[in-house]
Parts: C-alpha cells; sequence; structure tokens
C-alpha cells in the first residue's frame, strides 16, 4: 500500500489512522472481540450499589400507620375467601361479590369491570400495534366473561389527579390460598388507606380475574381505563353480565377511573412455600422489549424489604451458571487480580467475592436473556405499555406461613410494606424520572447502568465495518490488478475515477438485498402455518423451515441468483469478499438498529453475529491450501455456523440453562410463538436480520472459488 | 318590561334612600350545619356585609380593600374561591342550592364581570388579579396571563363578554389564605361564630372551600339590594370523632353524633357585638326527612306529618340538645319531601355559657342525597406521547330505557376558541340538549401534545400540566328551598340565599396531563456535546479553508531533505510516530524503524515507570 502512493503526498493524520487500522482489521477484530467478551464477564464487577436518585420518595421515613387490627380484618377476610374457595362453585360469581362486599365495607368505592380476554394472535400488519378493541364483537356468553373488581380508596384532601394501583390476581373460580393472602394483603393496605387523611395520590386496588390469565384481565382493564369504547355491543352484553353480580347501592355501574397513574403494583404470593428462615420476595420488572420501571421504583421496594420488613429480597437467576465451574474459576482470577490492585494501592475498590461474583454474573445473565427475549415476565408488563412503572412482587413464604399463628404475621409484613411503598409514591410530586431506565441488575441493589454496558457492545460491534472496509479495499486491490492507480486512497477521500469496477458492490448488495427479503418472507410465514388447524407444534416447525426453504429457492428463481455470480466471470475468485462485505455491513446496521430497540437482544445478537460473520471464507479455499491453519479454520467455521443456526442456538441455551433432559423440538415452535404473541422485536430482528446474515455466511462458505 | 322594573327599583331605592335606617351598613353570620348520608357533616359559614351607601367613602364596617377594589376596577360582580379536597357529588348531593353553589373546583377559581368599556376589560382583569393575589397572599397573579383565562360567553350570567374566567388547579390552600379571608371580618376570628374556626379542625376535614363572592348594583348587577353586598362562605365537610363501642345496629350503621365543640374543638362564646344577627341552622334535607317519617311511623305506629315539625328537635330518632328557636319547613310540591330547618340565636350566648349544639342519633338511618340529573366525570384517554384526547362522559341517575335520537337533536349550540399557542387556551363551550330517555353520553376532544419553549416548563415539569375543572350546568333544572318565613322584614342572608333560584351547577375532574419533558439536569452534557460538535464542525472547516497543499509538500519535502537531528525531541518523537504510523504497512519493515521502535518503547515504558512509581508512593 506505502508503494503505489508517491512518499511526498501523504493523506490527512485521521485518515492514515484509518487506513492503519483497516490494514490490520485481523488484529483489531481479535482484540476487539475479546475485549468485547471480557468486558461482559467484567459487568459484575463494575456494578454500582443502587441509591435514591429521587429525594422526594423518602423511603421508610414514616411511622406504619398499619396496625393489628387491620391484619385481623383481613385475616378474616382471607379465611372466608378460602373457605369459598373449598366449596363447589356454583355459579362462579361468588367470589368476586365477596371481594367487592369487603372493599365496599372497608369504604371504598367499588365496581366491577366485565371484560372478554382477547386471545392473542398474531398480525403481521399489526406487530407494534395493539390489535382494535373494535375487532372482538361477537356475542359472548356470560362465563366467558372475566370479572375485575376495582376499588378505589378516594384521597380525601388531593385533586384526585393521579391515583396509584395495586393488582392482586385471583381466579374467580376456583382461588388459591396464594391468592386469597395476596388478597388479604391488598386489603389490610385497603383498609388502611380508606381511613388515613396523608393520602395525595388515590388508590387503586384492582383484583384482575386470572381465570383466562393475568396478563389478559389487566391488559383488558387498563385498555378500557385509557382508550375506552363508548357504547358498543360489547358494553351492552358486558351490562347485561353483570346483573348477576349486583349486590347493592354500594357498588357503581359506571366504569371508576383515578385519574394519571403514577406506579402500580402487581402483588402475588406463591402456594408453595420455602424452607428458610425468611419470607422471600422476588422482583420481577422486566416488560416488553426489555422495557425497565424506574431504577428508583426497584430500589424503594428493595430497601424497604430488606431493611424494613426483613424479606429477603431476590431478582431472578439463572441456576445453571451458579455451580459453572469456569465461572468460578473466572471469579477467582478477578478477585486476585483485586488482590494484587489493592496492594499497590488501598484506594483501588477493584474485584469482589467469588461467590459474589458468580451469583452476579447469573443474575446479570437472567437480566439480559429476559430483557433479550422481549417478553414481559410478569402481569406488570401490561402497565408498561402506557409508561406506568410497574413491578410485580412475588411472594414465597416461608415453610409455615400458612400455620394460623404465623400467617397474621406474614399478612403484616406484606401490608406494610406495600403500604411503605405506596407511601413513597405517594410522596412523589413529578412522576418518575431521575432514576436510570437503561440498567441491568446484577443482585437486587446493585445495576449496571447504560453507560457502562454499551462498552461491551461497543467492543464487539467494532471490527465490523473495519473489516467491512478492509475486504472492500483488498477486492479492490485484487480487481486493480496491473494497473497502478491510486485506487485506495482516492475511493476513500473522493473518488475522482469512477469507473465500472468501483460499483460492483451493487451486485453483491443486491444479493444480501434479496436474502433479507427473503427474511421478510420467514417472518411472515408463521401467520400462515397458524391458520392451518389440528397442526402440532412440531409440524408446525417443520412446515415453517420447510416454506421457507421453497421460498428461499422461490426468491432465488425469481429475483436474480445470488448463488451464480458469473456474471462478471473474471474475478470471480474475489467476488466472495465483495458479498462479505455487504453482508458485515449489513449485520452491523441490523445490530446498530436493534440496540436502540432493545439492547440486550443486540448483545446476545452480536456475540452470535460477530464471529460468525468475521470468521465466513471459502472452505474450498481453506481446502486448497492444506495446512493445518487452514483446516482449523475451516474447522471453526462449520461449528460457528452450526451453532448459528437459531433453532440450535435454542437449543443450546436451553440445555446449557436447564438440561438436555427433556427438549423437543416443538418447543422452538412454542418459543417463537411466544415472541410473536408478546410484540417482542426479537422476532423481527431473528427472522429479518439474524437469519439473512446466517444464510449469507453459507453462502459465502460455499463459494466456488 | 325588565327597563321598566329597573327604572321602578331605582325610584324606590331613592325613596327608601332617605331614611336613615336602611342606609346603614350590616353584617350578618350565619353557620349552617348538615348531616351527610356518608356520616360526615357539613358546616357552611356564611358572613355577609352589605354596604347600601356607597356615595361616602367612610364606612364603619364595610372592609376598605374590596370597597377600593369595586371603586377601582369596578368590579359588577366576583366570586373567588380557594378549595382543597373534591366535592363528592354521589354522596354529599347535587341538586340542592347548597352544592350548586358551594362545591368548588380544587386550588382557586376567580371571574368576575367588568363595568367597562369592552377594551378595557383584560387591562382590569389582570389589575384585578394582581390586587387579589395580594390580598389573599395567593399566586392568583398567574391568572393575568392569557393562557390562563378566558371569557366564555354562556356561563351562568349573561355577561355581554365581559365576564372573565381563570381557575389554578394547582394552587394549595392553607391558612395563609384563610388568614386575609378573616381579616375582611369586622370580629375577624376572635368572637362571633368565626371564633370556630380552629385550625387544626378546619384543615382536617375532607373539603375545604373560602369563598368570596361580591356583587355591587352600582355598576349593574342585579339583584334585590342596593349598594355592594359581599359574601364570604366557609364551606367544610368534617368527620366527626368517631366513637368506639357499639357503631353496628344488626345490618346498618349508626350515624355518629356530634356537637359544635367536637367537630370544631371549640365553642361559641357569643356573637360579634357587630353583627345584626347571629344564627346556627340545623339542615335536614328531604330525603333524610322522609326516612325519619317512614321509620317512626313503623315504630310508633301513628301518622306523624306533623309532629315531625311541632315537636321534631327531640323525637324518638334523633335529639338536639338545645330546644331552636324556630323550625322551619320546606314549602313543596306533592311528591317531594320538605327539608327542615332548626334555627338557633346565638345571641344569648356569653363566654360563661358558650352555645354548644349536640346531635345525637338515636337509630341507624340511612338515606341518599339527590343527585344532579346527569353525572358529569371527565378523564384522559389514549396513551404515549404524541397526542391524546379528553373525554367527557355523562351519565343520566335515572334509568330510562329508550332509543337515543340522531346527534344531530342532542347539540345545541357551539363555540369553539381554538387555543392558540402562547396565546389563549382553548375553550369549548357546548349548549347540549339531551332527551331525558338518554342514559349516557360522551364527547371526546383530540389533542396534540407538543414540546414548550423551555422557559414555558413550570418548575416541576415532571409532573405534567393540569387542566382545570370543567363546568357542567344544568339551565332548565333549577333548585332552591323554599322556607316558610313568617315575617319576612328581617329576612336571613343564609336562608334567602336558599331561596333563590339556581341553575344546578357541578364541576368535573381536574386532570393532569403527561407531556414528555427534556431532562433539565442535562444542560451541562448538552453543552459538551455542542462544544465539541462545534469544535470538530469549525475545525475542519478551517482546516480546510487555509489548508495550501503545494505549501505542505514542499515543506514536507524539506523535512525528508534534512532528516538530521536538529529537531527538539518532542517534535521528532511525533514525526517519528508518524512516520512509523505511516511507514509500518505489512509488506516492508526496515531495520531502522525497528530500531526507533524500540527506542520509543523504552522511552513509553520508563514514562510509564515513573508515573506508577509517583502514583504508588504520593498517589
Amino acid at each position: 500500500m506505502a508503494e503505489t502512493i508517491a512518499p511526498e503526498v501523504k493523506p490527512r493524520p485521521i485518515i492514515r489512522i484509518g487506513l492503519f487500522i483497516i490494514s490490520h482489521s485481523t488484529l483489531v477484530s481479535i482484540v476487539c472481540c475479546i475485549a468485547g467478551v471480557l468486558a461482559l464477564l467484567l459487568l459484575p464487577v463494575l456494578a454500582k450499589s443502587t441509591y435514591f436518585s429521587e429525594n422526594a420518595l423518602m423511603p421508610g421515613s414514616a411511622m406504619s400507620m398499619l396496625s393489628g387490627k387491620n391484619v385481623v380484618e383481613a385475616d378474616r377476610f382471607v379465611k372466608e375467601l378460602s373457605s369459598l374457595g373449598l366449596k363447589a362453585p356454583s355459579t362462579g360469581l361468588e367470589i368476586p361479590k365477596l371481594i367487592a362486599k369487603g372493599m365496599a365495607d372497608l369504604g371504598g368505592e367499588v365496581s366491577y369491570h366485565n371484560f372478554h380476554p382477547q386471545s392473542k394472535k398474531f398480525h403481521p400488519l399489526h406487530f407494534f400495534s395493539s390489535p382494535d378493541p373494535d375487532m372482538v364483537k361477537a356475542n359472548y356468553s356470560c362465563s366467558s366473561y372475566g370479572v375485575n373488581i376495582i376499588g378505589i380508596a378516594r384521597a380525601p384532601r388531593s385533586d384526585g389527579k393521579e391515583a396509584i394501583v395495586l393488582v392482586t390476581p385471583y381466579n374467580s373460580s376456583d382461588i388459591s390460598l396464594g391468592e386469597a393472602m395476596s388478597l388479604g394483603i391488598a386489603y389490610s393496605v385497603f383498609s388502611l388507606f380508606t381511613q388515613v387523611s396523608w393520602l395525595a395520590k388515590d388508590i387503586i386496588w384492582v383484583a384482575a380475574d386470572s381465570r383466562h390469565g393475568e396478563y389478559a384481565s389487566i391488559v383488558s382493564w387498563l385498555r378500557d381505563y385509557h382508550s375506552p369504547s363508548f357504547g358498543g355491543l360489547e358494553k351492552l352484553n358486558a351490562k347485561a353480565c353483570r346483573e348477576g353480580l349486583v349486590t347493592g347501592s354500594e357498588v357503581s355501574d359506571s366504569f371508576l377511573r383515578g385519574g394519571t397513574i403514577a406506579a402500580a403494583l402487581v402483588i402475588k404470593v406463591a402456594d408453595k412455600s420455602e424452607v428458610f428462615d425468611k419470607d422471600a420476595l422476588s422482583i420481577y420488572a422486566e416488560a416488553s422489549n426489555g422495557q425497565m420501571p424506574n431504577l428508583d421504583l426497584i430500589n424503594v421496594i428493595n430497601y424497604l424489604a430488606v431493611h424494613g420488613q426483613g424479606f429477603r429480597v431476590k431478582v431472578e437467576k439463572l441456576p445453571s451458571l451458579l455451580d459453572s465451574k469456569w465461572l468460578k474459576v473466572l471469579g477467582t482470577a478477578i478477585e486476585s487480580l483485586g488482590k494484587i490492585a489493592r496492594n499497590l494501592n488501598p484506594q483501588w475498590k477493584f474485584g469482589i467475592p467469588v461467590a459474589d461474583y458468580v451469583e452476579g454474573t447469573a443474575t446479570l445473565a437472567s437480566s439480559l436473556y429476559n430483557q433479550a427475549l422481549g417478553v414481559p415476565t410478569g402481569p406488570h408488563g401490561a402497565f408498561r405499555d402506557y409508561q406506568i412503572d410497574a413491578v410485580t412482587l412475588d411472594i414465597l413464604p416461608k415453610i409455615s406461613s400458612y400455620h394460623k399463628a404465623r400467617r397474621n404475621e406474614f399478612l403484616l409484613h406484606g401490608a406494610r410494606l406495600v403500604e411503605g411503598v405506596a407511601r413513597s409514591v405517594n410522596n412523589l410530586l413529578e412522576k418518575f424520572h431521575q432514576s436510570f431506565f437503561l440498567y441491568l441488575l446484577t443482585s437486587p441493589n446493585k445495576f449496571v447502568s447504560v453507560g457502562v454496558y454499551m462498552i461491551a457492545f461497543l467492543l464487539l460491534i467494532a471490527p465490523l465495518p473495519v473489516v467491512a472496509a478492509s475486504l472492500y479495499s483488498d477486492a479492490h486491490k485484487c480487481n486493480s490488478g496491473i494497473k497502478n492507480e491510486d485506487v485506495t486512497s482516492a475511493d476513500f477521500v473522493d473518488g475522482p475515477t469512477i469507473n465500472s469496477k468501483s460499483w460492483r458492490w451493487l451486485y453483491a448488495a443486491k444479493t444480501v438485498f434479496v436474502i433479507h427479503l427473503w427474511g421478510f418472507i420467514v417472518t411472515v410465514l408463521p401467520f400462515f402455518v397458524c391458520q392451518i388447524p389440528n397442526c402440532s407444534s412440531t409440524t408446525s416447525l417443520l412446515i415453517w423451515i420447510a416454506s421457507s426453504g421453497f421460498s428461499l429457492i422461490l426468491v432465488h428463481l425469481l429475483l436474480g441468483s445470488p448463488f451464480v455470480t458469473a456474471s462478471i466471470p473474471q474475478s470471480a475468485g474475489k467476488e466472495w469478499l465483495l458479498l462479505k462485505s455487504v453482508t458485515i455491513t449489513a449485520a452491523f446496521i441490523g445490530l446498530c438498529l436493534m440496540s436502540v430497540i432493545n439492547f440486550a437482544t443486540a448483545e446476545i445478537g452480536a456475540l452470535l453475529t460477530v464471529p460468525m460473520c468475521l470468521m465466513a471464507r471459502p472452505l474450498k479455499r481453506d481446502f486448497n491450501v492444506r495446512s493445518t491453519k487452514a483446516y482449523a479454520r475451516g474447522a471453526l467455521n462449520l461449528v460457528l455456523l452450526h451453532i448459528g443456526f437459531p433453532m440450535a442456538a435454542f437449543f443450546l441455551i436451553k440445555g446449557a440453562f436447564e438440561g438436555f433432559d427433556n427438549i423437543s423440538v416443538g418447543d422452538f415452535w412454542y418459543w417463537v410463538e411466544s415472541l410473536w404473541v408478546w410484540n417482542s422485536a426479537t422476532y423481527i430482528y431473528i427472522c429479518m436480520a439474524y437469519i439473512p446474515c446466517w444464510v449469507l455466511c453459507i453462502h459465502i462458505l460455499l463459494h466456488p472459488c | 318590561m325588565a327597563l321598566i322594573l329597573r327604572i321602578l327599583l331605582i325610584l324606590l331605592t331613592l325613596c327608601l334612600a332617605t331614611t336613615h335606617e336602611l342606609n346603614k351598613e350590616e353584617f350578618h353570620e350565619e353557620l349552617l350545619l348538615k348531616p351527610l348520608s356518608d356520616r360526615k357533616i357539613l358546616s357552611h359559614f356564611h358572613f355577609r356585609h352589605t354596604l347600601p351607601d356607597v356615595t361616602h367613602s367612610h364606612h364603619s364596617l364595610f372592609p376598605k380593600a374590596v370597597f377600593q377594589l369595586v371603586q377601582k376596577f369596578r368590579v359588577r360582580e366576583l366570586e373567588l374561591s380557594f378549595t382543597q379536597g373534591r366535592w363528592n357529588y354521589e354522596r354529599w348531593g347535587g341538586y340542592d342550592p347548597l352544592s350548586s353553589s358551594n362545591a368548588k373546583p380544587p386550588g382557586v377559581e376567580l371571574w368576575a364581570i367588568f363595568d367597562v368599556p369592552q377594551h378595557e376589560v383584560d387591562a382590569s382583569w389582570k389589575n384585578l388579579t394582581h390586587t387579589l393575589s395580594g390580598l389573599f397572599c395567593a399566586s392568583i397573579n398567574f391568572l393575568e396571563s392569557s393562557t390562563e383565562y378566558s371569557a366564555p360567553e354562556w356561563g351562568s350570567q349573561q355577561s355581554s363578554g365581559k365576564l372573565r374566567y381563570g381557575a389554578l388547579p394547582r394552587e394549595a390552600v392553607c391558612t395563609e389564605n384563610l388568614t386575609p379571608w378573616l381579616k375582611l371580618l369586622p370580629c375577624r376570628d376572635k368572637a362571633g361564630l368565626a371564633a370556630l374556626m380552629d385550625r387544626p379542625s378546619i384543615y382536617r376535614g375532607y373539603y375545604h372551600s373560602q369563598r368570596l363572592h361580591l356583587t355591587s348594583s352600582e355598576f349593574g348587577a342585579v339583584g334585590s339590594t342596593t349598594g355592594i353586598v359581599l359574601d364570604q362562605t366557609l364551606t367544610l365537610v368534617l368527620q366527626p370523632d368517631k366513637e368506639t363501642g357499639s357503631m353496628y345496629s344488626g345490618s346498618s350503621i349508626y350515624q355518629p353524633n356530634w356537637s359544635m365543640s367536637s367537630l370544631f374543638g371549640r365553642e361559641v362564646g357569643g356573637k360579634c357585638v357587630l353583627a345584626e344577627s347571629s344564627t346556627v341552622f340545623v339542615l335536614l334535607e328531604g330525603g333524610l326527612v322522609s326516612t325519619l317519617k317512614n321509620t317512626w311511623r313503623e315504630k310508633e305506629g301513628h301518622e306523624a306529618d306533623n309532629i315531625v315539625v311541632e315537636n321534631s328537635w327531640s323525637n324518638p330518632n334523633f335529639e338536639l340538645s338545645i330546644p331552636p328557636n324556630k323550625v322551619i319547613e320546606e314549602v313543596t310540591t306533592l311528591h317531594k319531601n320538605p327539608s327542615i330547618l332548626y334555627e338557633y340565636s346565638v345571641e344569648d350566648s356569653e363566654a360563661s355559657k358558650p352555645f354548644d349544639l349536640e346531635f345525637r342519633w338515636k337509630n341507624p338511618v340511612a338515606w341518599s342525597s339527590p343527585k344532579a340529573p346527569l353525572s358529569a366525570s371527565r378523564f384522559l384517554t389514549g396513551s404515549g406521547n404524541e397526542r391524546g384526547a379528553i373525554a367527557i362522559s355523562l351519565e343520566s341517575s335515572g334509568r330510562k330505557d329508550e332509543k337515543p335520537q340522531s346527534l344531530g337533536d342532542f347539540v345545541e349550540k357551539m363555540r369553539v376558541s381554538p387555543s392558540e399557542d402562547k396565546v389563549s387556551p382553548g375553550v369549548m363551550e357546548m349548549i347540549l340538549r339531551l332527551p331525558c330517555a338518554v342514559n349516557s353520553a360522551a364527547l371526546t376532544i383530540d389533542f396534540d401534545k407538543g414540546f414548550l419553549h423551555i422557559d414555558e416548563y413550570p418548575p416541576d415539569a415532571n409532573q405534567g400540566f393540569d387542566i382545570p375543572s370543567a363546568i357542567v350546568s344544568f339551565p332548565d333544572f333549577q333548585t332552591k328551598i323554599d322556607f316558610l318565613v313568617g315575617n319576612s322584614s328581617k329576612k336571613s342572608p343564609m336562608i334567602s340565599k336558599l331561596q333563590e333560584s339556581r341553575n344546578i351547577q357541578s364541576y368535573t375532574e381536574v386532570l393532569l396531563v403527561p407531556l414528555t419533558t427534556p431532562d433539565f439536569s442535562m444542560p451541562y452534557n448538552v453543552i459538551t456535546i455542542t462544544c465539541t460538535v462545534f469544535a470538530l464542525y469549525f475545525g475542519s472547516l478551517l482546516n480546510a479553508l487555509r489548508r495550501r497543499v503545494a505549501e505542505e509538500e514542499r515543506h514536507q519535502r524539506e523535512i525528508a531533505a534534512k532528516k538530521t537531528v536538529r529537531f527538539p525531541l518532542l517534535f521528532k518523537l511525533l514525526a517519528m510516530l508518524r512516520g512509523q504510523t505511516w511507514e509500518q504497512p505489512p509488506s516492508q519493515s526496515s531495520t531502522s524503524t525497528s530500531l526507533i521502535n524500540t527506542k520509543i518503547v523504552i522511552k513509553v515504558i520508563i514514562v510509564a515507570g515513573i508515573a506508577a512509581g509517583w502514583q504508588y508512593y504520593y498517589g
């Protein structure tokens, strides 16, 4: 390169650095990739402790006002509920009636909300929008309606502009003890809130009928809250069904509202219990497409649960990572590194104990995975669609909690936690905005903010444009052959010589474009596969794969054959360079776009895509060289490609985390189905960016050189 | 006809003005207590100043500040209210004169009609807001901005464009607003009924509305009285202290017993000596009276219609600790139950023998208050930061099932003044004519959310933006309570107020619209980024402009020619670095460059070592 340019004509320094990096692309990409993976593994070490950004929250500064009286009443309510649950339900309306009566007796405003759950289906054209509320207008029978009960404790001296929502899912036909307990917690809190005068926000207690799924009931309530349809057949139907429910004048006939919702808490109590000395509280926060509630909300809950009520707070983690050997080794290495650093300078607080590191990594991996999946981890996900901060609190009682004496204590602790959180949110003058929205949790009180975890991703994708540019220049160098013109520098500055050859990348681009177009077809295909009646998951999956393959051939026949690049015969040997360059560029753009929508997906996608794209190289060339290095490279390529197949990757990850014992082929179909049902952008990414990239890599591998 | 009447009125006043008796300033103080159906007590203080003669500028009772304000701004009518809490139209009633005139939206509401030429109205309004702001220690002056007030046309009165209306929903109400309000009273809260106003008690309530209403006939106000009339009312909804013990009796719950001392924590030690009258009323509304009659009829088994009125203050249902001076019954049509008013005069009481009325229930009673024909609720719909909608749903309180007619019949008249950015608020006035059969009606108004200019955001921008309450009034539904008052010569202002026929009026909820708010903690980041961008842009631009390529090439050739040791070290190092980056390409690697490389590496290591040592020993 240096010889081609006359020594006295030096390009500008910044371009020289660029050229330098491009000419060392292999080294750069290896260093960057390793650094990216290392940075990802270092995240638990770099995690910061959480802190309260919003001063107005003042958690735990007020004495809890919830007394034993509230709890005793709640306990009676739980007993009534569970005795109803034991009896055979005759109409399925006794439990809603009892809850409504309980709410009304406490002095709240009560109304029923009848809804018909809308089954989630894949609508290719409505991907990012919720389905029309007017779409469902069939005449349903009353039994198919779910009954939410809404109780509102009005803040006596406020103007009622804002509200806090408490959600307790219950099954209207068969109530379990855990559900009764969660209703009991809400009952005792509600009995306090109807009496106190310090409330600034209304408290809305939604007992959500989980007969049709917890999520569906809350979604339909939120939809009616935010975008009601006035009149219409559905409303009349719902009204007709409500006739059986009306218990008296205390139940309001209209849909009760309470202003803008500031925050929501979903309270669930598990039926099973755990052998520990403390009640455990799991916090679920991930909503659709990896959106998280404000970190301050999690802080408040964690702070009050740990310091106030003595819960053992945990965030979901991947159990299989907890006893993996390599993590422990890595943890030990980091710990000893930290020790060395501390020896050098005691102020360098680097390195954490092995156990902390392993736990942090397991939590981080779960956090990353859940965000990447884009599927909400609980009913709180419905609130995020309306920009409401919400979390699910899943309380796992310790083993003796369902004994009578222990029950009151458990109710007291749970209710005091909810009271404290509601009180903190009640203190808020503004909406949650101070703390982070983009973060990953490594433990309930440690987090990695966006500024830190972005580094790993940036390091991973940095080689992509470099390698693309290097490949492009390589391809040109080969083409220009004997012609000794300053192609390289001229192309990067502003090429004065635009010959037909410099446009040859368009052929490669066409190939890439056609494959991406095919990706769109793959995205839409499941919609049609779903229409086939009586289809097991395995057959559906096979049909999907088969039709995808068929459509690939079809596209290839119709839109020009991407596999035959004989249009420019004299340069066939180097054609794959251009193709790889464009493929890498497309993958880069896809990853960048995805990182804006769902960062975690982009991160995991980059881990899979980047090595695969960078390594891709025609197998024929490797086998022609006949050296061990070339063979190793070819073998690695093949391995990467097999791992890179979405199904294989899915089963590998699933197997790694849950064991290979009970895996069936159909699982993948269910997984994909869940993705599109929840409108996860991950589905779009996989089908429209990842699979085309994978196919193009195969294409490069099989390239006839 | 109206003209003739008015002329007659003026003649009458002219005739009477000569007599001294009617030219006197008067002050009345009254308190009305009314049990509410949800076991709370409504207490309504009413203080009235009348100033028949406005020609003199010297007054003995009438507050001078208000008089000057009326004169200066030529206020025909004015109403200012400070409210905390929401009036519960479902439980506290929405069809009686008390709720129609005293239920106000949260925060501050101000409207005024001016008797000035059309083009001076806005100026008068602005000055008035500032004056009131100073007078009542409140930020009423924010209403001067043209985006905060409007000029409704079909409001309650015929105003011919001289009415201005503004509301501040976020204004907090506290004692600092009450104190200046009390200063307008001749006895302040030192004597008379106002002495009951123990601050912790009255702010502990569920609803607190302090109101000031004035009319001046001088500037054309239509009314029965001449001169300036200043009505000051304080409406409270209080919860009597709960008694432990037998609250339940079978299925129904006892209403709580209460007394004035338990409600307010104070007693009345005599009337304000400057007041003409000082009266306490207890009002039992029609629904309650009919329930009482029924229960009594069941228990005693005889016709009780008359007895209720005659000796009703101590009957099997409830008991008043002091016999009333007068029992007044409402004159009603056939199918409506009459309300009953017990009247007490505080004039006899004194400090040693304070007036403390007690109300004791003997039987559990439950009744419901009359509701407005349509209950209105307003809410926001839509999600996201792009657009939203305000919906008002009107639901009929009585249920009838018939088919609704087409919409054309409903909207009779409509006036919309769309909002203009930073100039005026959007106002929509509608007159709807709904058939009685209508069950529910809903109106939605879509709006776009936009960004404001940076200095237009309020201090708590992330809270969102308030939309003041909407007013729903029913011109075809009038409400009044006609009391049988014997000698009308000395009419109480409270009774005359209740007897006045009023439109039913209610307010909807205040709304909070969340808007996208820029992160105000970002200026530092913004400055940094902007500066970086500017530096990059201008740097490269200047570089491109001032570069002379030929000159540079010549210079470089010179450098290449005399590659000697004459350069300073730093420059040399730089040149070497440059040379290295440039001559590095994989094809060639000369020994000289590798030598230089090792030299550099050694130097770098030495510098790094020094730095590390420094850090270790001194850091």
